[in-house]
């Protein structure tokens, strides 16, 4: 990269320097996750690099780690648990959402500003109390530390990013074509399915997939619901830390490092298409 | 003739006007009715779209939280115990000890509870209730119920044998204050107050002040994070939005993937990383920096909980201060050099202006996510790094004192929603944007 020529000696220091900063903070964004990845591969019971490891001496490196999470049945439980439990609250959330979200983007919406503070209120509670309030009334209905409870809960606190992220790309939905849809003889059904629905794909996608991962990563709700049956990955990595802390957590936390990048990847690509589409269509 | 209205539905209208000489439908309802009609009728779908989630977060969401709350001043125990006993001491005069009549009241309401079914039994609830009040309560409660159908008359002196609680004044005007439907004492509580032998409202033994500092201990580390999280985030949003856009994408990747990556591995890298055997302990004792025996302890202290939040928080400054600079044009700051403003001058008074609305959209985020947070500080922040939701948890899994956890968290939940409040005057949700 050529600075422009009429830099001084002074500014020319100053672009090298800001340059390093801000590499220093990206460093200190990533370093922490991705130092994990070497050492779950340790064939030591220890969190740091040993000898071998850093002469690269293939004996300082073994799977026992990935061993012992894929052969314990706690983990593997757990692992059942998070995706049982991501996928129903995800259905919910982005069901309930995305029809929510269609009435707030009406003209003629009564209340929205009101209705819509209550429906993003799960995003804004402390999560600590959100689970204190559900553990009690969960108690009460006897719905506390079941399979439903858990999923209920979760539900509740994804569907505000199903909401926003739909309502944002409603808004740069052209009614002309729902019209012209329901002028051609399409039941408000079909209109939906067949005209709507493909148009906001994307934005939909996206917040079941922000509804997933708040159901996949929360803890604090499922400390408080949840029963030993229900233990999610989340759940038991907590345990896993309080405990007795061992370098299968590192494991585990490789994995789902290896699943972050995947959901990343997936809505950018999304992100970008909806840039693309919405660039194309008239406004 | 057909009209169209604002939205596109059809409302036939004929030429026809009503003897008042109103313009009337073609099917002679008046023009204004079948309008209005027509309103309300897409109001209620609109409504009726929304609807079902609305029903689902009052229910499974916000009445839980209201319920929750409500447990701050609700105060059952004494009315539901002893009955009798409040009634015979509306006639004590609060300064020498009840009444003959007030220890016989005390004896029927102890020896009725003893007739109801295990569960709904009233003077276990009452002693622990009590317990919050005076630490001898309960214990003294229950030895006395447990020994009351030997207990005969005079009952003033059965009792005050029984145990020393009942020789004091002091039971009897905790009895009377708190033998109404609502109290406050969860929230002196929660304010390091309490009443004095006058029924005045006093602050705490000095041992006893555990609250307010830690509300102060909580708003301070937030504080300190949300500005860490400003100051290691401006630099990079601002080269970001520097950069042309498919490299900016490129490095977006270092902040998005820690906002994707589950908090309980960010926290345990934190861990790895910090603990005394850790890699960065470990790599200062191979080096020779520090001794073996004097490694820095970096974790599982109030520093531990502050490095590991800011690193999970930075995400939520830098991705708004990053879109409102995008929008800002480059040729503002050239302009003001071609001025003769120094680079300094053009930054100060022309670019991070600009930026404030930015700054107050990731400041009041981070600042609201960070007073409520409980996973961190709760797995690295030892005693010193403890934030207020730590103790409204203790109290909800451990001492079960349920009140005070929520006048805590009431506390806490009106902290919150009136920054949520201020979050919306600055900046609108509008702002919020994720990915």
């Amino acid at each position: 990269m050529s600075l422009p020529a009429y830099y001084t000696a002074k500014d020319k220091v100053w672009h090298y320097a800001f340059r390093v900063i801000c590499f220093a903070i990206f460093f200190f964004l990533l370093a922490p996750i991705l130092i994990m990845i070497p050492l779950s591969f340790n064939a030591q019971p220890y969190f740091t690099f040993t000898r071998e490891m850093l002469t690269l001496n293939p004996e300082g490196y073994s799977l026992r780690w990935y061993e012992d999470f894929l052969g314990d049945e706690g983990w593997m439980r757990s692992i059942r648990n998070s995706f049982a439990i991501g996928i129903a609250a995800t259905v919910l959330s982005t069901s309930l959402g995305t029809l929510a979200a269609l009435g707030l983007s009406r003209a003629e919406m009564p209340a929205k500003g009101l209705i819509m503070g209550v429906l993003i209120s799960p995003m804004i509670v402390p999560l600590i109390i959100s689970a204190a309030g559900m553990f009690f009334f969960f108690s009460q209905i006897n719905i506390a530390q079941t399979f439903f409870g858990v999923v209920l809960a979760h539900a509740a606190l994804g569907t505000p990013f199903v909401v926003i992220t739909v309502t944002a790309t409603l808004v740069g939905f052209d009614q002309s074509l729902t019209r012209a849809a329901a002028n051609l003889g399409a039941s408000p059904t079909t209109n939906f399915f067949k005209i709507t629905m493909p148009l906001i794909l994307p934005g939909v996608i996206s917040g079941a997939l922000f509804a997933f991962i708040t159901s996949f990563d929360e803890i604090v709700v499922v400390l408080f619901v949840a029963g030993v049956e229900q233990r999610t990955i989340p759940r038991e990595m907590w345990s896993g830390i309080r405990e007795d802390i061992s370098p299968t957590i590192l494991a585990v936390a490789t994995i789902l490092v290896l699943i972050s990048i995947a959901l990343l990847t997936v809505v950018e690509l999304l992100r970008r298409r909806g840039e693309r589409m919405r660039g194309m269509s008239p406004q | 003739m057909a009209m169209s209205d604002a939205s596109g539905n059809d409302v036939a209208i004929g030429n026809e006007t009503d003897s008042k000489g109103r313009l009337l439908t073609s099917d002679g309802r008046p023009l204004r009715a079948a309008l209005d009609r027509a309103n309300r009728r897409r109001k209620l779908t609109a409504f009726g779209l929304v609807a079902p989630l609305l029903a689902f977060i009052v229910i499974f969401f916000a009445f839980p939280i209201v319920q929750m709350m409500w447990r701050s001043v609700d105060n059952p125990a004494v009315i539901d115990a002893l009955p009798r006993t409040l009634v015979a001491l509306e006639d004590w005069n609060g300064e020498d000890l009840p009444s003959e009549a007030v220890y016989r009241a005390l004896y029927e309401d102890m020896m009725a509870d003893e007739e109801l079914p295990r569960l709904e039994q009233k003077i276990g609830p009452l002693a622990v209730r009590l317990n919050y009040e005076v630490s001898a309560a309960r214990g003294a409660i229950s030895r006395t119920s447990r020994n009351v159908d030997e207990f005969e008359a005079p009952f003033k002196d059965a009792f005050m044998d029984a145990h020393r609680l009942w020789r004091d004044t002091e039971i009897w005007r905790i009895i009377e204050r708190e033998g109404r439907p609502l109290t406050a004492s969860y929230y002196l509580a929660a304010v390091d107050a309490e009443y004095d032998e006058n029924n005045e409202i006093v602050r705490a033994d000095e041992n006893r002040r555990i609250y307010v500092a830690l509300f102060g201990r909580t708003f301070a580390m937030s504080v300190v994070i949300t500005f860490m999280t400003f100051a290691l985030g401006f630099p990079i949003a601002y080269y970001l939005s520097s950069l042309p856009m498919s490299k900016a994408n490129l490095l977006m990747i270092a902040v998005l993937l820690p906002f994707w990556t589950s908090l309980l591995v960010r926290t345990s890298a934190w861990i790895v990383l910090l603990q005394g055997q850790g890699v960065i302990n470990e790599m200062l004792v191979s080096i020779g920096l520090i001794g073996d025996d004097n490694r820095i302890s970096m974790i599982y202290n109030m520093t531990g909980t502050i490095i590991a939040m800011t690193h999970i928080l930075l995400p939520f400054m830098v991705l708004p201060l990053y879109s409102v600079m995008k929008t800002i044009p480059p040729s503002y700051v050239r302009a003001a050099k071609s001025l003769g403003a120094t680079p300094t001058t053009a930054f100060r008074r022309v670019y991070f202006p600009q930026t404030l609305p930015g700054i107050a959209a990731g400041g009041v985020l981070v600042f609201i996510i960070s007073i409520g947070y409980y996973i961190t500080p709760a797995l690295v922040g030892g005693q010193s790094g403890r934030m207020i939701s730590n103790e409204i948890a203790r109290h909800i899994q451990s001492s079960l004192n349920w009140g005070l956890a929520a006048a805590l968290g009431s506390m806490l939940l009106v902290s919150v929603l009136i920054l949520y409040w201020l979050f919306n005057k600055l900046v609108g949700t509008d702002s919020l944007k994720f990915g």
